[in-house]
């Protein structure tokens, strides 16, 4: 199992080195200081991506190896098309480390598990598509209100119901949003290449230990078997970050208490501290409650401790944006395609760049905001018929046009497809 | 407008096709493997087949490139393997002018024949039958790829073999590796 770096610790350290240059103090530094700094730090950068042996992963292999870095202990599940990988290599993994792996009877049962894990302590995840993703938002709402960290892997095959279990789709954007039911805010993470499942599975486990949530990593198919080259980072470069514990005596544990980072510290069952558990709104001792003022402090609470840390939560990437007077917002294996053909406008003297969200939900509004004052149009594909596109609409509020650009037909939208659209706006 | 040609620079696109069963995603996966690990290169492979357990459509895309790969899929294939008949069909029409086409003789009817193709046709799973099991037809076409089609090192497709089959059947595989690709040797001299 992985290193067991307090919460506070892992969080300052990260602090320290993403500190940006500009906020190191007042000293001038001259343009070839800069550049040397520079150089240096990419050979270092490259002497330790060389030294590490180069793996041919594919998505659902990394999100596997990114969940035992961040310390994986449990998983629960039910094996499906085409997230099946993961709960093959963990069942493999997980026994030959000292965790647990079962394959569950569905996966109504597999969410509660992993649950059950996680308040015992372990870092516990799950893997599913599609079809398993809608039997486990009932127990996704349990683990929002009662605030069980825990990791749901959702790999997007075509639907509704069984669907198109072998085709990519990004169907589900809103049912990672909305699934459960009920006023509540979640964090959706989606990556676009097999590196980044591995660094966002670790991002998800960090997020979910850190704001006491369930975190949603929506891959699609495309990611989850696309085979790349990557160098897996060492442990260093893989900063984790486990739940914060009580340290009061048990008598004065209050399980939900509102402190000022919104996240109450988080008794494992078996450490000594005895608390109630509900699905119900509970007051700050966890037991169930119907006074007005405590159930509105406590929804409020549940959004606030997500809403209030966009900064950290929500990760966004713009490439070739500075000039551009079209914006193609893409996520998942459909940014790829994005890239290319907006590798190709420029080829042609078209102004277009990427933006790509890493984080869905909450959903980036400021990057949105900003992109709308200064391009023409915003374009956005997707492999469903127009999920996110409606926050893009809505956030840019009509200071720019906003055009989608649909596929269902269970293929990857083409680079070509974009690059049409891109010439024709 | 140049896009087509710019679409190709610095991009080799290797599609492998037959039906789920023999053994098509993992030849691509060991072709991207003997590609990125063993020498180095840049190369990113996706799959696509059906929701059958065996049999059904499956094809592996690899694409090489010397620049960052953005989008994985394969457009304008520049290599074909087709080993099945119905690869044949859905795949065959779609290559790039200047293709070289590798069929598995015995499993495929539809010759894709447009001019400007370099078509090949490989006894590969009579190869493979010789030598005990119709099961490496696929590592007998990985050696004839390697032979024809200019991808790829002999040594790093032997490497990466090795490293991706299961143990004790070594001496199998590598049988079929080289089968294949001293047929490719030999049609190669034929040519000349």
């Amino acid at each position: 199992m992985a290193k067991k770096t307090a919460g506070k610790t892992a969080k300052k350290k990260k602090k320290t080195r993403k500190k940006p240059e500009s906020a190191i103090g007042p000293r001038v530094v001259s343009d070839e200081e800069e550049k040397a700094v520079v150089k240096l730090r990419k050979r270092a950068k490259n002497k330790r991506k060389e030294s590490r042996p180069a793996v041919l992963l594919s998505g659902n292999e990394a999100c596997v190896m990114g969940a035992l870095a961040a310390g994986v202990g449990f998983f629960a599940g039910y094996p499906i098309t085409p997230a099946t990988e993961i709960a093959e290599l963990l069942s493999q993994e997980l026994p030959a480390r000292g965790g647990t792996f079962i394959q569950m009877e569905d996966e109504i049962s597999s969410m509660a598990a992993i649950i059950g894990a996680s308040i015992a302590g372990i870092k516990a995840m799950t893997a599913t598509s599609g079809p398993g993703f809608s039997l486990m938002q009932e127990n996704l709402g349990f683990s929002i209100i009662a605030e069980i960290p825990c990791v749901v892997v959702n790999v997007m095959r075509g639907g509704p119901s069984t669907g198109t279990p072998t085709s990519p789709s990004q169907g589900d954007v809103m049912q990672a949003r909305w699934g459960t039911h009920g006023e509540h805010s979640i964090i959706v993470l989606s990556p676009n290449s097999v590196e980044e499942a591995y660094t966002l599975t670790v991002k998800a486990f960090n997020l979910s230990e850190k704001y006491r949530t369930p975190v949603i990593l929506l891959l699609d198919e495309v990611i989850a078997h696309m085979r790349e080259k990557i160098h897996l980072p060492s442990e260093e470069d893989t900063p984790v970050f486990n739940r914060v514990k009580p340290t009061v005596p048990p008598e004065w544990y209050e399980p939900y208490e509102d402190t000022p980072s919104l996240v109450p510290p988080m008794a494992a069952f078996g450490d000594g501290y005895r608390y109630h558990i509900t699905g119900l709104v509970h007051d700050t001792h966890g037991f169930p409650t119907n006074k007005q003022n405590e159930i509105k402090a406590h929804l409020l609470r549940l959004r606030s401790k997500i809403e209030k840390n966009r900064r950290e939560i929500v990760m966004v990437e713009s490439e070739m944006i500075d000039d551009a007077r079209i914006a193609v917002f893409a996520y998942g294996s459909v940014s790829r395609a994005a890239r290319r053909a907006i590798v190709l406008a420029r080829s042609t003297g078209r102004k277009a760049g990427l933006v790509r969200p890493k984080t869905l939900w909450p959903f980036p509004e400021v990057a949105i905001e900003q992109l709308a004052a200064h391009v023409d149009v915003i374009i956005v594909p997707e492999m469903n018929l127009g999920q996110i596109v409606r926050e893009v609409e809505r956030k840019a509020a009509g200071k720019c046009r906003v055009v989608p650009l649909n596929r269902i037909d269970g293929k990857l939208i083409s680079p070509e497809e974009i690059l049409r659209e891109i010439l024709e706006v | 407008m140049s896009e087509e040609a710019t679409l190709k620079t610095g991009r080799k696109q290797i599609r492998l096709a037959g039906f789920g069963g023999q053994g098509i995603v993992l030849s691509g996966m060991i072709l991207g493997k003997a590609i990125t690990i063993f020498e180095d290169g840049n190369a990113v492979m996706t799959q696509s087949y059906g929701p059958e357990a065996r049999g059904g459509a499956c094809s592996a895309d690899v694409v090489i490139s010397d620049e960052r790969i953005n989008y994985p899929r394969v457009t304008v294939p520049d290599v074909l393997v087709v080993m099945a008949e119905e690869a044949a069909r859905t795949y065959g029409p779609n290559t790039a002018d200047d293709a070289i086409v590798l069929v598995n003789e015995r499993l495929v009817k539809t010759i894709p024949d447009k001019p400007g193709l370099t078509v090949y046709t490989i006894p590969a799973t009579d190869i493979a039958e010789e030598l005990g099991r119709a099961i490496v037809a696929n590592i007998v076409m990985l050696g004839f790829i390697t032979a024809t089609a200019d991808v790829v090192s002999y040594e790093a497709m032997k490497q990466a073999i090795l490293d991706s089959i299961p143990a004790g059947t070594e001496e199998l595989n590598l049988a079929a590796f080289q089968a294949g690709f001293d047929h490719g040797a030999i049609e190669l001299m034929n040519e000349e």
